[in-house]
């Protein structure tokens, strides 16, 4: 693994590099108020698809039973991530990490340093650290649909916590922190491969390890509320623009044009996968076009800093097709569990969404523009891609099996069959 | 007394309850069940994923009448509730020993 990080590394010295916008002016320590008013609105926006909107989203998904135990996961993944976070995750992300800087940040222990007068690039540091942070909670609150229904919330929250600091932050150092993959020139604006190619491959070796749940997939185990979900789906969407247009750490024209093209490639995947149910199963469904617009808020993440129109509605086209065939002919062919397409549309949504990035970007397409050309572009996203994949995937599955040793992943049958709700909780959601 | 027990389309619900006030019918219960017949259940899709519903959710009616009124009850049922599509239901009659109104003690028709 690190030799070849150091290959990569090597790849990238000799390479034209192309830097993510921000680098380009992150010496100007300027305090810019309508940056600030920006990343303060970007931050609320990102938290809202955690919590409310994520949580809702899946809440609808899981039988009425279980209704509960997902939003109760979100929420304290919330918690306890931003408490991390605080006393040294910040650090572990975007500290310097010295002669370890390509591969992990260090210091900022308890967000020291960062005070009322400290700016970071147009923004004061407190915000900064603050909307990284929203992304922070979310990575790992996306799993949350891979292992619903059976998992025990101790070994969650202890998952949870291991991963947070050995997989996200490291990870999200890499690209964003000053760490390899940024410095190669892998195109991730808004998080496509450090969010979501990561959060869905832990995701798929979760559920495989931790197993189906009872039942699965000879009984029905429909949606509770499609009507929880839909509004969920459309919180995420709203937020998203947070998510990406925030990512440019500047309100100015490719923040505008991040939210545009956001825009454009969600309604473009909820449309087309709306129209593929309509013509291959005769009905268009509430649950597939919002699951569609969610694969394409995902695809588009990692490009919507450089790509125009017309790459938001191939990216939005393209990953609606291939989420429809993984949430459906791939995960019943494979016959794992993962519950509620975590890894259907997050890791492969954001694995089409990185390596589109770098078709898309391209003058051709209408996009800002590319140092490397095509092909070599295509190689470094599919390199941040890999790299993601391998990392996350190994770590994931030693995290999960000491946890299985150790502590158990699956709570009783008894348990799973009477619902978390109240095996967990002590409290049902709905007394109808 | 007979007890009269219609299981039909939620939708026919009001109709019945009119039609049947119409003919002087002053109370009966209606509950909310779920079962299966010829009409057998129907298929619901969730991200591709196919899953048969084997019950059908339906309206049980019950009412208690004198036994003259019985034909008059069951015709105005059968008419209200028909849509002339499968899964329009069944009615069942049954003898009934004793009806009591607990307010005042009375018994038989009294009570009805």
């Amino acid at each position: 693994m690190k030799f070849r990080m150091m290959h990569v590394l090597v790849v990238g010295s000799v390479l034209a590099m192309t830097l993510v916008p921000r680098i380009a002016w992150a010496q100007d320590d300027t305090l810019n108020a309508g940056d600030t008013a920006w990343m303060l609105t970007s931050s609320v926006l990102v938290l809202f698809m955690t919590i409310p909107g994520l949580s809702l989203f899946y809440a609808g998904l899981v039988r009425a039973k279980n209704v509960v135990s997902v939003m109760m996961q979100c929420f304290a993944i919330t918690c306890m991530v931003t408490i991390l976070w605080t006393v040294y995750g910040y650090g572990l992300a975007f500290g310097d990490g010295g002669s370890m800087n390509a591969f992990v940040g260090s210091g900022k222990l308890f967000l020291s340093g960062v005070g009322v007068d400290t700016v970071d690039g147009s923004i004061p540091e407190s915000v900064f650290q603050m909307f990284q942070l929203t992304f922070a909670i979310i990575t790992p609150a996306l799993m949350v649909g891979a292992f619903a229904e059976r998992m025990k919330f101790s070994t969650m929250m202890v998952f949870m916590a291991l991963w947070f600091t050995v997989v996200y932050a490291p990870v999200a150092h890499w690209v964003w922190g000053g760490g390899f993959l940024g410095d190669l020139g892998v195109l991730d604006f808004a998080g496509g491969t450090v969010v979501h190619i990561n959060a869905g491959i832990a995701a798929l070796v979760l559920c495989i390890v931790l197993g189906k749940r009872t039942g699965y997939p000879s009984t029905p185990m429909p949606p509770n509320s499609l009507v929880l979900t839909v509004v969920g789906a459309s919180m995420l969407w709203v937020g998203w623009f947070g998510f990406n247009a925030g990512s440019q750490l500047a309100a100015d024209g490719v923040a505008g044009m991040a939210m545009a093209v956001t825009h454009i490639a969600t309604a473009t995947a909820g449309f087309t996968w709306m129209m593929m149910e309509w013509i291959g199963r005769g009905k268009p469904s509430a649950l597939g076009i919002a699951t569609g617009a969610v694969a394409g808020l995902v695809a588009i993440t990692p490009a919507s800093g450089s790509v125009g129109p017309i790459g938001a509605l191939g990216i939005g086209f393209a990953s609606a097709i291939c989420c429809y065939f993984a949430a459906g002919a791939l995960k019943r062919s494979l016959g794992y569990d993962d519950s509620l397409d975590v890894f259907g549309v997050h890791g492969v949504g954001g694995f089409v969404g990185a390596i589109l990035t770098g078709l898309f970007t391209a003058e051709m397409f209408g996009g800002s523009g590319l140092d490397n050309g095509i092909g070599m572009q295509l190689y470094l996203q599919l390199v941040g891609a890999v790299a993601t994949i391998l990392y996350s995937g190994v770590l994931t599955f030693v995290i999960v099996k000491i946890l299985d040793a150790t502590m158990g992943l699956r709570v009783s049958s008894e348990e799973e069959s009477g619902g978390l709700d109240i095996a967990l909780h002590n409290e049902r959601g709905f007394s109808l | 007394m007979k007890l009269v027990t219609a299981v039909i389309k939620p939708h026919k619900l009001d109709e019945v309850r009119d039609t049947l006030s119409r003919l002087g019918v002053t109370g009966l219960t209606a509950t909310e069940v779920k079962g299966f017949g010829r009409q057998k259940g129907h298929t619901e899709v969730y991200r591709g994923a196919e899953y048969s519903i084997d019950f059908v959710p339906k309206v049980r009616i019950d009412v208690v009448i004198d036994d003259e009124q019985v034909k008059a009850v069951v015709d105005a049922i059968t008419t209200s509730a028909r849509s002339g599509q499968i899964g329009d239901g069944k009615i069942f009659v049954t003898d009934v020993e004793q009806a009591i109104r607990i307010r005042t003690g009375e018994t038989g028709s009294e009570a009805l």
